[in-house]
């Protein structure tokens, strides 16, 4: 499939439901109302589900773009994760619900902030068991995180857990979850770069645009490679596809994204000055993601202890290591 | 932005290049120390370059007609990430294959081309970049070593400094005024190609602190030379230079020049036996860096393949590169040293400190960090 073709009506949807005014109001009352209709309808929710099971039967590097695009818009809903729940629920011949769902791993009876968790119908946990469980959110005591404008929550539940069931899949659902965060960090790094770019050749100090100072471009350079790096690290987790073969190419990725996030994030606030932090401007749609997305389903060093622990375990060079395991097959 | 740099994967036939070579490799540098190695692209050895000639990795991406391998940027990414992976040394032909032999192709006359590149392919021919003067390093466009017009050719006079090799090379490559004074910039400046030892030009080696000496000045008094030492079109050397360090700048030797060190200290952890999480966090963080600065590079290389001329993209890759090659003996060091109870053998402490003091070089060989982040932020429209 043509990447525009699939990506252009991707990205004019994602303009008109969730501009940045949407996303504040989504933040503030929880309620997705018709973003999730347009999507629900636009029938991208299913590009990954098997044909056989009325989706479109596309790959994990087919969606890259997709979710990239996400994180460019910084869209406020788990439309990533949704598009993953349905494929691990349909390929089993599970007939999944509508509505948006979240991905988190339990830790005894209570998960940690997850993503997007305050307007999440459905959690697909794993919970130590055989098998994921689809649980209702209503079913569940949701836990705000109290961080202003923050959409991520935690769940607990005193109950054994129960809901429809699909298997775990290779490598955990973390590896996926964190795939997702680090494909988000790519698409709003790079938006983050234009709008800094842009700021930079706009804004006048000392009679001259700040772009034109040594000391601001140089930063912007530095930008610019972080964001090519996420880039190329997401790409390469999602190009590798489905099941996960090596969770070592997602870990790769998560340890490089997520230092990414907060260097991106660093950086775009230092050149826009005062303004970045105010509330009004849209800059922190972006950062404030990045950071809740490096934070989320393992750090850049919990990822880098996994991919560590692997590579001190093999008697391979640096270079065969990394063509060996770290390289989309 | 960017987004001209994509995903690329090195093609089968160009694979099928790595286990014979090396194999090859591991022949001709069995008995190298892990300090010797670590000296990567530094490591001087004209038999081994020749050797590499003859059995053919040289000049891979040459046509077949002036004895290159007439193959793809891609196929020479394996070969030389198979040498700079085992240290092997390169130096002898490195500025020669990697970006003499592509100048004169695209800019040299079909007699230059059938004179230069096919000893260059044999890996018989070894060539020094004549680039920084004692008052031209990163300001390049004020060159002032100065080429006259004579009825039977030119002559030169000048002084080149920081040039690598040019005391064991045959021929110089050399940026020029050829017109107007060095308040002109970028205009009037041309390339020269000339045998080193042409009367009237003086070799003095530079030693450096690790006491190699690598580099030298080269005076020039009085330096005649015929009218076919012009490469390419007069006064159009700042943009020949300019595509020349594209390919100077975006090879994989920009992310692997402390592999050497960092592939040692691994099996220095494997062989005590230490597991601790600060150490295999760290070990991880920097495979994970290194996966990534490689696919850069292939992406960069991917472009070279196309046809492109990737200037700000190689810009980019040498700069994150460098940072990381950089990065890499002082976490080491740190690392070894901040277990004092372990012994760590003396050619690994060798090749830590090697690298811990030729490391600065990293970012000034080839364009310095702020130089490069310049072209990048250009790239971006800032300016």
């Amino acid at each position: 499939m043509d990447f525009n073709e699939l990506l252009d009506p991707f990205e004019r949807l994602l303009e008109d439901v969730a501009g940045p005014e949407r996303i504040r109001q989504i933040e503030s009352d929880a309620a997705l109302g018709e973003l999730w209709t347009a999507l629900e309808e636009s029938g991208f929710l299913d590009a990954l589900v098997p044909e056989a099971a009325g989706g479109a039967g596309l790959t994990l590097g087919d969606v890259y773009p997709l979710f990239v695009a996400l994180g460019r818009h910084a869209v406020p809903a788990p439309v990533a994760e949704t598009m993953l729940a349905r494929l691990l629920l349909a390929k089993e011949g599970v007939d999944y619900p509508r509505g948006p769902i979240v991905l988190a791993v339990a830790h005894g009876d209570a998960t940690p902030p997850v993503p997007h968790g305050r307007v999440a119908e459905h959690v697909l946990v794993e919970a130590g068991g055989e098998s994921l469980v689809l649980v209702p959110t209503e079913a569940l005591t949701r836990i705000e995180t109290g961080v202003h404008g923050c959409l991520s929550g935690s769940f607990s539940w005193e109950a054994p857990l129960s809901g429809l069931l699909c298997s775990v899949p290779e490598h955990g659902l973390r590896t996926l979850a964190a795939l997702v965060r680090t494909c988000l960090i790519a698409g709003a790094a790079g938006r983050l770069l234009d709008m800094t770019v842009g700021y930079a050749n706009e804004r006048v100090q000392f009679g001259r645009r700040i772009g034109q100072q040594q000391a601001v471009q140089q930063q912007l350079a530095v930008m610019a490679q972080q964001v090519v790096a996420a880039r190329l690290a997401s790409e390469a987790a999602c190009v590798a596809g489905l099941p996960v073969n090596s969770p070592l190419i997602v870990a790769t990725s998560k340890q490089v994204c997520g230092t990414v996030a907060a260097e991106v994030a660093n950086i775009a606030h230092a050149v826009h000055g005062a303004i970045g932090i105010s509330e009004e401007y849209d800059l922190q749609l972006f950062t404030r993601r990045l950071h809740e997305w490096r934070l989320a389903d393992g750090s850049s060093s919990w990822w880098a202890l996994r991919l560590g622990e692997a590579r001190l375990a093999s008697s391979q060079s640096s270079v065969d290591f990394v063509r060996a395991a770290l390289v989309p097959v | 932005m960017f987004e001209n740099l994509k995903l690329a994967a090195l093609p089968e036939e160009d694979e099928a290049l790595r286990a014979p070579l090396r194999a090859l490799i591991q022949r001709a540098t069995a008995d190298m120390p892990i300090d010797r190695r670590s000296r990567s692209w530094q490591g001087f050895d004209a038999e081994f370059s020749r050797l590499l000639g003859s059995e053919g990795y040289l000049g891979l991406t040459l046509p077949k007609r002036y004895g290159g391998g007439g193959r793809s940027p891609l196929a020479r990414f394996v070969v030389v990430e198979e040498l700079l992976s085992a240290g092997a040394p390169v130096a002898a032909h490195w500025i020669a294959e990697r970006q003499s032999a592509p100048l004169i192709l695209n800019f040299g006359t079909e007699a230059q081309r059938e004179t230069y590149i096919p000893p260059i392919c044999r890996g018989e021919a070894f060539c020094c970049i004549g680039m920084s003067e004692p008052g031209s390093g990163s300001d390049l466009a004020s060159v002032r070593t100065r080429a006259e017009r004579v009825d039977k050719g030119w002559v030169v006079n000048g002084q080149k400094i920081w040039t690598t090799h040019a005391m064991r090379g045959h021929y110089m490559i050399a940026l020029v005024r050829t017109s107007g004074t060095s308040e002109d910039r970028n205009k009037g400046l041309s390339q020269l190609i000339f045998d080193i030892h042409t009367p009237g030009i003086t070799v003095r080696p530079i030693v450096d602190l690790t006491g190699d000496a690598h580099f030298a000045e080269v005076f020039l008094d009085n330096v005649e030379l015929p009218a076919d030492a012009l490469i390419g079109e007069e006064g159009k050397g700042w943009q020949q230079v300019t595509a020349e360090l594209a390919f100077e700048r975006s090879g994989p030797e920009r992310v692997y020049s402390s592999v050497v060190l960092l592939d040692a200290w691994i099996r220095h952890l494997q062989a005590v036996g230490r597991s601790d999480s600060a150490t295999t966090a760290l070990v991880g963080r920097l495979t994970a860096q290194i996966a990534v600065l490689r696919s850069i590079s292939l992406a960069c290389t991917a472009l070279v393949a196309a046809g492109e001329s990737p200037v700000v993209e190689a810009a980019l890759i040498k700069d994150l590169g460098t940072s990381f090659e950089q990065e890499l003996p002082v976490v080491i060091g740190d690392d070894l040293a901040g277990h004092p109870d372990e012994p760590v053998d003396p050619e690994l402490y060798r090749a830590l400190l090697y690298t811990t003091y030729i490391a600065p070089s990293f970012s000034l060989r080839g364009g310095t960090r702020e130089i490069l982040r310049g072209i990048i932020a250009r790239g971006l429209g800032l300016r």
